[in-house]
């Protein structure tokens, strides 16, 4: 037995080229406006490395006809808000009461219409100082943190938009000009390049009326073009990162099938029955079984232009890695030569259902409906996409899992990064060589 | 024909939206257990909280960790079913499974699909009531909090709250974090954790919320089958003691405390001290007080040391709620260069709202309407309702709190942010702790007026 499980929707798009998606749910007086543009530290060029996400910030900084910062009129009127950036997109939200649903509206529609007259170049250092900062305390200090910069850079070649991290480079960061904020915002924040998504305590007519009445008279711009580019890595890249860490780990890392491509939904179903709970085959060997480690995780990072799986586990006290990379190694070419059980892919599927259900709940934020239906209507053009995305893992057989293991989990074209602590480099895995990030 | 948008003003605010909370009906099982329900239409989900009375407040001296890790052991097997199997039987129904210890309760989490609630329900009672709490797995279980004790060290804001709560609670049971101390990891036993598990969860300690797609009835008829049959025999051990009830020290801890990290490329930093009890009638204020000061981006704290100065990506303060007597706290992490600066620029701001620059009326209104106008968004999906009830209970709050809530934020007064401002907030007496490199930062501090600055090991 199966849960039907929908997202219903209407769509329109206006005369000047903005998508408008509206998905009623009456159930809570609130409304989620979310509002994505199709641009992302992939747009970028190298030299020029966390330009989007700096961009992000200096849309909270006020607009031509709210000259000052973005949160004060919506806090008061009782919105939770954000935005976030990664490689291939942006995205801005905003949870009204549905009181104060045209004031976020107005508030988005300015400062897509409107941002620039208000832009200032000390407003502009000030968010190079906070961006610098966020890299500071997410990526320096924090242990780790330097990890998927390191395996970015030798997954992808030095022009490929997915070489570096969206925070960027801090010298980059450093060396932004604020002249560069015009055209970046001209190409990319333009109704054509946007999506608008309203989920909640409202009428659907109704949206797309008050969508018309803010946006409708922003110009219409050019859709920027899509990025293209390739990569593969021919053998295997063997890297040590010494940093301030207690236990060392390891990072296995191959490149895989691009979001929604055939076998992307695979990489998921691998990465859940190698390591998402106790019951997960590494998990079970490395952590419960053998206590080598401490952790072992895995993630089908889904990208618009390609993907990478990845792999890693912090070696318990006093174990050593290369065993434990041997280990995963073995159960890898366990599940490439023979494929999951049966029982595994029923627990898979189960799962995957109950995460869809699961973010059926929300309206807004971070993942609730209105930012799928955005994410479906940006990267497929088309917001119908909830039961076809189901229907990937429905339609996943054992055979299926066992070709994208076989195919993409090769141990002669992947990235192994070590991460040790400081000064005892020959933790890592043999033959590693020394990488500096900074 | 569509309307074009007046751009030179901001759109009128409709009225706001009447908020009713769910009705909870109240059931007591025929064993004594409290169970909560709300029914909570929409997504075919069903939540079950279990709300154990201690929480880390309930650890006995040298035994700091004994709560988290005897909740850490109840996914660890029960009747015929190993660990893994377990995590099997969860994995099969899709539930999401998880553990929260807090200071004054231990919080066990399962949602499961709507039709899976009955199996939920059995499994959650097995695991809670019938743990196997094998030898072997206790070990691997102790071993690895060990090891993630280790690894804490190397997390700036796992040091800094260690050595923080230390600093508040000297010798008080809420002293430390929930995974507790290396030494008291490596004491504890096998039968503490059995003995432990038999004192608190027990159907007098605990109450079970339970809120999903389905109606009162069959929401309590699923609980009764489940969890009916637990007894507890509270003769055979002692209850914990209940950390509220235990006296703080308030003012011997040093003011200023440094644990050095080399060359880190930020100071964490926490500034605070013991002020209020989530009993206090002065809870509506506080929360005013809080958001002007710190509690949301708008607030002083946040446009002064992010949007001004560009010192931080962000900070905020708070009121770590308890039965007894809990701290209010900045929390930051701050470029090393701005360290010392973070801290007085701080003090300042927590003083000045004091009386040297009391609340405008703007600002309260900002911080009213945060509060208020956003509110029912915070019970928009069934494990937040769920949570929510359990905090009435924890809290000996009556059923009408949550409606009552917004008329009571915005009864406060610009005065009546002032007095509790004076009355709770004290910068004579903030403790401030600085998880940074110690040579850069120490000329600085050290002109910040502290007495004298002392220096703790990032291990504790």
């Amino acid at each position: 037995m199966t849960t039907t499980i929908t997202l219903p929707y209407a769509k329109r798009t206006l005369p000047n080229g903005l998508d408008v998606i509206v998905h009623e749910d009456r159930r809570v007086p609130i409304v989620a406006v979310n509002l994505w543009y199709h641009v992302g530290s992939k747009n970028e060029r190298r030299g020029r490395t966390g330009f989007a996400h700096l961009f992000e910030h200096l849309m909270f900084e006020g607009s031509e006809h709210y000259n000052g910062g973005y949160f004060l009129p919506l806090q008061q009127a009782g919105a939770l808000l954000n935005g976030s950036t990664n490689s291939d997109r942006t995205n801005y939200w905003e949870v009204v009461p549905t009181s104060a649903l045209e004031l976020a509206l107005w508030m988005e529609s300015d400062r897509m219409g409107y941002l620039l007259p208000a832009l200032t170049r000390e407003r502009f250092e000030t968010q190079r100082g906070v961006v610098l900062n966020e890299r500071r305390q997410n990526y320096e200090n924090r242990p780790y943190g330097m990890a998927l910069m390191a395996l970015s850079a030798a997954l992808f070649p030095p022009d490929h938009p997915y070489h570096w991290l969206t925070i960027g480079d801090a010298e980059d960061l450093r060396a932004m000009e604020f002249e560069d904020v015009r055209s970046f915002f001209r190409t990319y924040y333009h109704p054509a390049n946007a999506s608008l998504a309203l989920a909640g305590d409202i009428d659907t007519e109704r949206g797309f009326e008050l969508a018309e009445t803010y946006f409708g008279d922003i110009p219409a711009g050019e859709k920027p073009s899509s990025v293209h580019a390739d990569a593969s890595v021919a053998r295997e890249v063997r890297l040590v990162l010494e940093d301030r860490v207690e236990l060392p780990r390891v990072y296995l890392a191959w490149h895989s099938p691009a979001m929604f491509a055939e076998g992307d939904a695979e990489g998921d179903l691998l990465a859940d029955l190698l390591a998402n709970g106790k019951t997960s085959r590494l998990y079970r060997t490395l952590v419960y079984d053998k206590r080598m480690a401490l952790d072992v995780s895995a993630y089908q990072h889904s990208r618009e232009i390609g993907s990478f799986f990845l792999l890693a586990s912090t070696a318990a006290p006093g174990q050593s890695l290369t065993e434990i990379a041997a280990l995963i190694d073995e159960r890898i070419q366990q599940l490439a030569d023979e494929g999951p059980l049966g029982e595994e892919m029923e627990r898979g599927l189960a799962q995957a259902e109950a995460h869809f259900m699961y973010r059926l709940q929300t309206v807004g934020g971070f993942g609730g409906k209105s930012d799928q239906l955005n994410a479906y209507n940006v990267f497929r053009g088309d917001p119908d996409f909830f039961g076809h995305d189901l229907g990937r893992y429905r339609r996943a057989t054992r055979e299926s899992v066992r070709a994208t293991a076989r195919k993409y989990l090769a141990f002669d074209r992947r990235v192994l990064l070590s991460i040790v602590p400081r000064g005892q480099a020959a933790l890592a895995l043999p033959g590693s060589e020394p990488v500096s990030v900074s | 024909m569509i309307t074009r948008v007046d751009r030179s003003r901001l759109p009128a605010l409709g009225p706001d939206p009447p908020f009713r909370f769910p009705e909870i009906a109240h059931h007591t099982l025929a064993n004594g257990l409290k169970v909560r329900t709300v029914e909570h239409s929409g997504v075919p989900v069903v939540t079950f909280v279990m709300q154990i009375d201690g929480g880390l407040g309930a650890d006995p001296a040298a035994r700091e960790g004994l709560a988290a890790i005897t909740a850490d052991m109840l996914d660890e097997g029960t009747g015929s079913l190993s660990a893994i199997d377990v995590s099997d039987a969860l994995a099969r129904i899709g539930a999401e499974y998880d553990v929260e210890v807090g200071a004054d309760a231990t919080i066990f989490n399962l949602t499961t699909l709507a039709r899976f609630a009955g199996r939920g329900a059995k499994l959650l009672s097995e695991m809670l009531f019938a743990p196997s709490m094998r030898d072997a797995d206790f070990e691997r279980v102790r071993q690895l909090r060990l090891d993630r004790l280790r690894q804490l060290t190397d997390l700036p804001p796992a040091v800094a709250e260690r050595a923080f709560l230390r600093l508040l609670y000297p010798s008080h049971p809420y002293g430390h974090l929930a995974i507790g101390t290396e030494g008291a990891l490596r004491a504890v036993t096998r039968e503490e954790v059995v003995q432990f598990h038999a004192g608190t969860l027990v159907p007098s300690r605990a109450m079970l919320v339970v809120v999903g797609a389905l109606s009162h009835v069959d929401l309590v008829t699923i609980a009764s089958d489940a969890f009916g049959g637990w007894t507890g025999d509270r003769q055979m051990f002692a209850a914990p003691r209940t950390a509220a009830d235990v006296a703080v020290d308030m003012g011997s801890s040093p003011r200023l405390t440094v644990v050095p990290r080399d060359g880190a490329a930020q100071s964490e930093l926490r500034l605070g001290h013991l002020s209020a009890r989530r009993d206090t009638p002065d809870y509506p204020a506080l929360l005013v007080m809080n958001a002007i000061l710190g509690g949301q981006f708008v607030s002083r704290l946040n446009m002064k040391l992010r949007e001004q100065k560009a010192f931080t990506y962000g900070v905020r303060t708070g009121f770590d709620w308890r039965r007894g007597i809990g701290p209010f706290a900045v929390q930051t992490s701050v470029h090393t260069a701005a360290t010392a600066e973070s801290i007085s620029d701080t003090l300042t701001e927590m003083s000045d709202l004091r009386g040297q620059r009391p609340a405008t009326a703007e600002e309260l209104s900002v911080a009213q309407a945060s509060l208020t106008r956003g509110y029912p968004r915070n019970f928009e999906i069934a494990q937040q309702v769920a949570r929510s009830v359990g905090q009435l209970a924890l809290f000996n709050l009556p059923d009408s709190y949550f409606e009552e809530f917004v008329q009571k934020v915005n009864a406060v007064t610009a005065a009546d942010v002032t007095r509790v401002a004076q009355t709770y907030l004290d910068p004579s007496r903030v403790i401030a702790l600085v998880v940074g490199d110690r040579k850069a930062t120490e000329d600085s501090l050290t002109q910040l007026g502290f007495a004298e600055m002392h220096v703790l090991p990032p291990s504790g």
